[in-house]
Parts: C-alpha cells; structure tokens; sequence
C-alpha cells in the first residue's frame, strides 16, 4: 500500500518560506499570487494488505511523529 | 552537584556543557549516551545544543524517542531538573515535556550573535540566584530558534510565570529589534508548569568565562545548584 502524507502549517503559524516563495514568484512576474504556504510531502510504501489497515496505521504515524500537532496540520491518502 | 548530560548523534555543543560544569564550576558530570537506558542517578540533566539526528524531519522530532529520553521523561516526572539548551529545548518541546514549538527564523536566516536576555521571573529552579529585570548575555546560534504557542498557551504561561527569558535591549525593553529570530512576545526561555524542567534558545555554556566575552550563563548553573544544594539542605 502507499501512502502519500501531506504535513502543512497550521493557519496563523508565520511561515517565512512560504512568504520568500511569495515575494519571489512576484518578483518573477506573477503578480496573481496571493498566499504561498510551504508543507511537507512524505511517501510511505507499508507492506499491509488492507487499505483500512494502512490508514490506521498512518494515522498513528502521523500523532506520533510525521508531524507536530502545536504547529502542524497533515492529511494523508492511502492508494494500491 | 551531580550532571548527566546527554549525546545524541549530531549534538555539538555537548562539550562545552560539560567544560562549562567541570571545568569552571567544579561538579561532577557524566554523558549519557542516546542509545543507553538512563538511571535517573543525578541531581540535573542537559540536553545540548546541536542537530541531533540531522534535524530531519523537525528539530528534535527524533531525538524524543531514544533510549535516554524515557529515563529523562521519567527523571522529570519525579521533579528532577532538566535543562534544554537549543537543540534540547526543540526536544523538550518535541517531547511535551514543555509547550509551545521552535519554527524556521522569521528571517530565514541563521543568527549567531549575542543577545541581551531580561530575566521575568526569579521564581525557579534556572533563575534563583537572579532578579526579576537583571539582564543577562549570551550567544545565540540556530536556524530553527522562533518560539510559537498559540493564545491559549501564551495565556497559560504568562498566567503561571512560565516565561523565564525573554529577548531584550541593553536597558530591558523588549522591541522587535532585540527579538534575533521572531518568537512571539520575545521568548527565549521557558519552563513547565512544575518549574522542573526549562528550555531556552540561548547559550548559557558559551558564556560561563570572561575569555568568552562575559559570563552571563553562569546564573543558569549556578540557580539549579543552589536549587539542588537547597532540596538537599531541607
């Protein structure tokens, strides 16, 4: 099984990558850029059968370490 | 006054703890290794400033689950005083062990420079040998040193005098200018509710001899002997 973990900033959390990001696409010319934020993208291939298997056991991955719940949000997908 | 301090693969400033605790102040100290389990058999622990397991992933996000930190969780959990510098306050903070969390600098940049610390509260183990407002300089060194919590938690610690440290200008005011990284309301350094364990941005084992420019760490050290001298007098 995959799974693909998105781990993203938490709203209200200052992210000064994402604003680096920003002012640069506008120095780029891309003037429509509103927001940037910066996240984190993990894949995980999970030798497990079942896919409700696999996202109880991304789940806990996910509380215990893949992202830090005082500064962090994240939201996973589990695919074949 | 007995020290463990704590080497995790890529701590760097192990060393200058142990010099610092040695070497000036005269105590016993021993390293405990991240892969050994910890007895619990001293009087305080630091954990030093580096880059423990690369920093991957999140700083100290890895370094919570050695082998060393249960005896450390456990070490705290019975009053034990523990001191996170850096590095180890990111794990402290990792390992809930304190709130909040360490973020990218505001200015992306990594900032070594000294920094004028404003003591706010002498009410602890880390600062009893000071005043509320003296003011205090060491080294600061990190990339990852911006002190986020959210409201509620900011509430929390200002209700409870959490807040040990804060970033401050040479006559302790605490404007923008003195905040080296953007931690919200210039915190540097801050404790449990239990007043047992703190952690804090800032290098008091860089500034513990006037050869380093001045010994405004001393105070950490000193106030947990005090403390240590003063549990064990009673």
């Amino acid at each position: 099984m995959l799974v693909k973990v998105f781990v993203t900033l938490k709203e209200g959390v200052l992210d000064p990558q994402g604003k680096a990001v920003e002012n640069s696409l506008h120095s780029l010319g891309f003037g429509a850029v509103r927001e940037v934020r910066v996240g984190k993208y993990l894949e995980l291939n999970l030798d497990v059968a079942e896919a409700g298997d696999a996202e109880q056991q991304a789940q806990r991955m996910c509380e215990k370490l893949l992202a830090n719940p005082v500064i962090e949000d994240y939201r996973f997908e589990v695919s074949g | 006054m007995r020290w463990g301090v704590a080497v995790f693969p890529g701590s760097c400033d192990d060393d200058d703890v142990v010099h610092s605790l040695r070497h000036v102040l005269g105590h016993d100290v021993r390293t405990l290794w991240h892969k050994d389990p910890f007895d619990g058999r001293c009087d305080g622990v630091v954990l030093p400033g580096g880059f423990s397991y690369g920093d991957y992933l999140r700083a100290g996000a890895m370094a919570r689950f050695a082998p060393v930190m249960q005896g450390i969780v456990d070490f705290a959990a019975t009053g034990g005083l523990v001191l996170g510098i850096c590095n180890g306050f990111q794990i402290l903070c990792e390992a809930g062990l304190l709130p909040g969390a360490l973020t990218r600098n505001e200015s992306l940049r990594f900032v070594c420079r000294r920094v004028t610390l404003r003591v706010e509260h002498a009410r602890s183990p880390f600062t009893r040998t000071a005043r509320p407002g003296d003011l205090l300089e060491m080294p600061v060194k990190h990339g990852e040193g911006r002190y986020y919590a959210d409201a509620l938690t900011l509430d929390e610690l200002r209700d409870h005098g959490q807040v040990l440290l804060r970033y401050a200008d040479a006559v302790g005011g605490t404007p923008d200018a003195a905040n080296p990284n953007g931690s919200v309301e210039n915190i540097a350094g801050v404790c449990n509710r239990r007043r047992n364990v703190f952690g804090l941005m800032p290098h008091p084992e860089d500034a513990t001899e006037e050869l380093l420019g001045g010994v405004g760490g001393l105070t950490i050290f000193s106030s947990m002997a005090a403390e240590v001298e003063r549990r064990n007098g009673a």
